[in-house]
């Protein structure tokens, strides 16, 4: 089974998030870029699976040069191969048309995504990857078992979940508990090193969004303290000053 | 040309966020001079759908194919689409539900549209269309400018009053019959938790911590969110060990929410716990220990240990609840 997983870099879940003096830009110095969490999960039930079903697993990230450490750390995880789309992640249909035109001419069996990365937040790669190629999307997977060619996935929704079942191939996202987080050996590391990495150029995709400029939420006003005694009041504190009860 | 509004309904019945986004739609509807048209799916009664026309939808499209009968994301985004092109719409408008989340993209792609994801607030229309959304999971806004062509938007739930805007219903059945190739996914079974708020919807949140020691104690913090008609959430390190379920981990990542009132009850206030939950409108945070980081990030702060605090809560919600009444 051949098993493709996209990953993005993100920055550090601690980083602070700073901008330009004219909001127009993030800062990055300083800033740690990470594997998206939930890519991580993904990668690591790849491997998993990949493992069970005599599979291999390759890595897919769209950005410049300065992502190749964290696509190192995912074939220090277990990913065999990498491909990097050699552009800036300009937004997610850019993403999602460069991954949907490598898959088209190098096809797999099963796509892995995060349910979101934790910069952009728009859970849409994966959505439109899976439109663009014609297969379903799971995007808010819980768990995944596959057998040869089908699939049962049991996925959240509104107030519940579903279990639903399908045939590859798919796009699945990978949300916390679908798989143990996997700590990178001290082979896999080494052996990241020389595995392949292949830099593609991007196609070009016509451009319908265009961030403008960054803001930051308000800041809150000094925490008021309620004394554990007047416990008794706090829904009418609250009510009085703040109206939202 | 119309402004186009898909309205979820959970099991034949539209809830809080769908009344939002038809409210968030009409707005934009006047804004731009355009008919409000809702489109709903599945089977819903002629009662349920009337009432997309108290908030300003002028037609409302029933598309109720028994093909349709269980939320199924491709056909469903397929028969959005449909309908936008038999209406000409011009913006379609989503709640960012998982629901939404999942259809949104699809329908941007097949109407070669623009998407924005997760907005917070109605567009800048002057001339040019420009969006506020969320991103670094709570710790920034993108403004975005959306080209010209059809545009695509979902909104974040509790992010957009639910306003009265009453005009006459006129419930059109709209034929579509969804194709093959959007039927690969068979649903072999739906479950709803007894639980029955669901946590991004929530107005109201009672969220706990590893504080709570252990699954045992977690009594008092249900029971505290029923008096109050609360939705339950958690921490991380609470769901990871088995005392909830994954569903309730709220933060970085787990559920992003925007409710009117937080309750942290000992939540320590971790930098990715706060991302997910610092837009609700008002935090209140119960802890014992006064240089707990989540102080900084709160409106109202209680100092003690939550197995006191919680029980007289308990009693303070009740006494409000019944003098609301
Ligand atoms: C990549 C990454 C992603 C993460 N994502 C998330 C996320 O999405 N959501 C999330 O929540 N965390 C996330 N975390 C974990 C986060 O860093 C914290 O570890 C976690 O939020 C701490 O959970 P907690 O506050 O319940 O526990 P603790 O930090 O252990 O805090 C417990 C608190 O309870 C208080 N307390 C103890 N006893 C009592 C009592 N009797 N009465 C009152 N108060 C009491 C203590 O003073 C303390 O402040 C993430 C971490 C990483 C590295
Ligand atoms: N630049 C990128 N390169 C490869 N995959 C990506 C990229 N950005 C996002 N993804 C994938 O799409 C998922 C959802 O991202 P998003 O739509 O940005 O929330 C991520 O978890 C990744 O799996």
């Amino acid at each position: 089974m051949k098993i493709l997983v996209c990953i993005s870099s993100v920055p550090d879940t601690t980083a602070k998030i700073n901008f330009t003096p004219d909001n127009k830009e993030f800062v990055s110095t300083g800033v740690t870029f990470i594997l998206n969490p939930y890519d991580e999960i993904a990668l690591s039930k790849a491997v998993d699976l990949a493992t069970t079903n005599n599979g291999t697993v390759t890595v897919i990230n769209v950005g410049d040069v300065t992502t190749e450490a964290v696509i190192r750390k995912a074939l220090a995880i277990g990913a065999n191969d990498a491909v990097r789309i050699n552009a800036p992640a300009r937004d997610s249909y850019f993403v999602a048309k460069q991954i949907a035109d490598y898959v088209s001419k190098n096809p797999f069996e099963l796509i892995l995504c995060g349910r979101e990365s934790s910069d952009h937040n728009g859970s849409s790669v994966p959505v439109m990857v899976s439109e663009l190629l014609n297969q379903p999307c799971f995007l808010f997977a819980k768990n995944l078992v596959i057998d040869g060619k089908s699939a049962t996935i049991e996925c959240e929704i509104e107030g519940g979940k579903e279990v639903v079942s399908t045939s590859l191939p798919f796009v699945a996202c990978a949300s916390e508990g679908m798989a143990e987080w996997k700590i990178p050996n001290m082979r896999g590391i080494m052996s990241a090193r020389t595995k392949p990495l292949v830099v593609v150029d991007p196609i070009e995709v016509e451009q319908k969004v265009k961030l403008i400029s960054y803001d930051k939420p308000a800041s809150r006003s000094a925490v008021k303290m309620i004394n554990a005694e007047d416990v008794s009041q706090l829904f009418d504190i609250i009510r009085e000053e703040k109206k939202i009860i | 040309m119309s402004v186009l509004v898909y309205i979820e309904n959970s099991e034949g019945v539209f809830r809080k966020s769908a009344f939002e986004t038809i409210s968030y739609a009409a707005a934009i509807a006047t804004k731009l001079n355009m008919p409000l048209v809702a489109v709903s799916i599945g089977n819903v009664s002629q009662d349920e759908l009337a009432k997309a026309s108290k908030y300003g939808a002028q037609k409302i499209l029933n598309i109720a194919n028994e093909k349709l009968a269980t939320p199924n994301s491709q056909p469903y985004a397929s028969a959005i689409t449909a309908a936008a092109k038999a209406e000409n719409g011009q913006v379609v408008i989503l709640s960012a539900s998982f629901a939404g989340k999942s259809i949104a993209p699809r329908v941007a792609i097949k109407l070669n549209a623009g998407l924005a994801e997760n907005v917070v607030s109605l567009p800048e229309m002057n001339g040019s269309f420009i969006v506020k959304k969320g991103s670094f999971s709570g710790k920034a806004y993108s403004i975005i400018e959306m080209m010209d062509g059809i545009k695509v938007i979902s909104i974040m739930p509790n992010c957009y009053k639910v306003v009265e805007n009453n005009v006459a219903p006129q419930i059109i059945n709209f034929d579509f019959i969804p194709t093959e190739v959007d039927l690969v996914v068979q649903s072999k079974e739906r479950i709803r938790s007894s639980n029955t708020i669901s946590l991004p919807e929530a107005e109201l949140v009672v969220s706990a911590g590893r504080g709570m020691k252990g699954p045992e104690n977690w009594g008092m913090i249900e029971e505290l969110a029923k008096v109050l008609g609360a939705a339950t959430a958690c921490s991380k390190p609470v769901s990871d060990a088995g005392w909830r379920p994954h569903s309730e981990h709220v933060g970085q990542t787990g559920i992003a929410i925007s409710p009117n009132l937080y309750i942290a009850i000992g939540i320590s206030g971790a930098i990715q716990h706060l991302a997910g939950v610092s837009s609700s409108k008002v935090i209140v945070v119960i802890n014992k220990d006064p240089e707990a980081p989540f102080f900084k990030a709160a409106d109202y702060g209680i100092l003690g240990d939550a197995f006191e605090i919680v029980p007289k809560l308990i009693e303070a919600a009740k006494t409000f609840k019944a003098n609301q009444n």
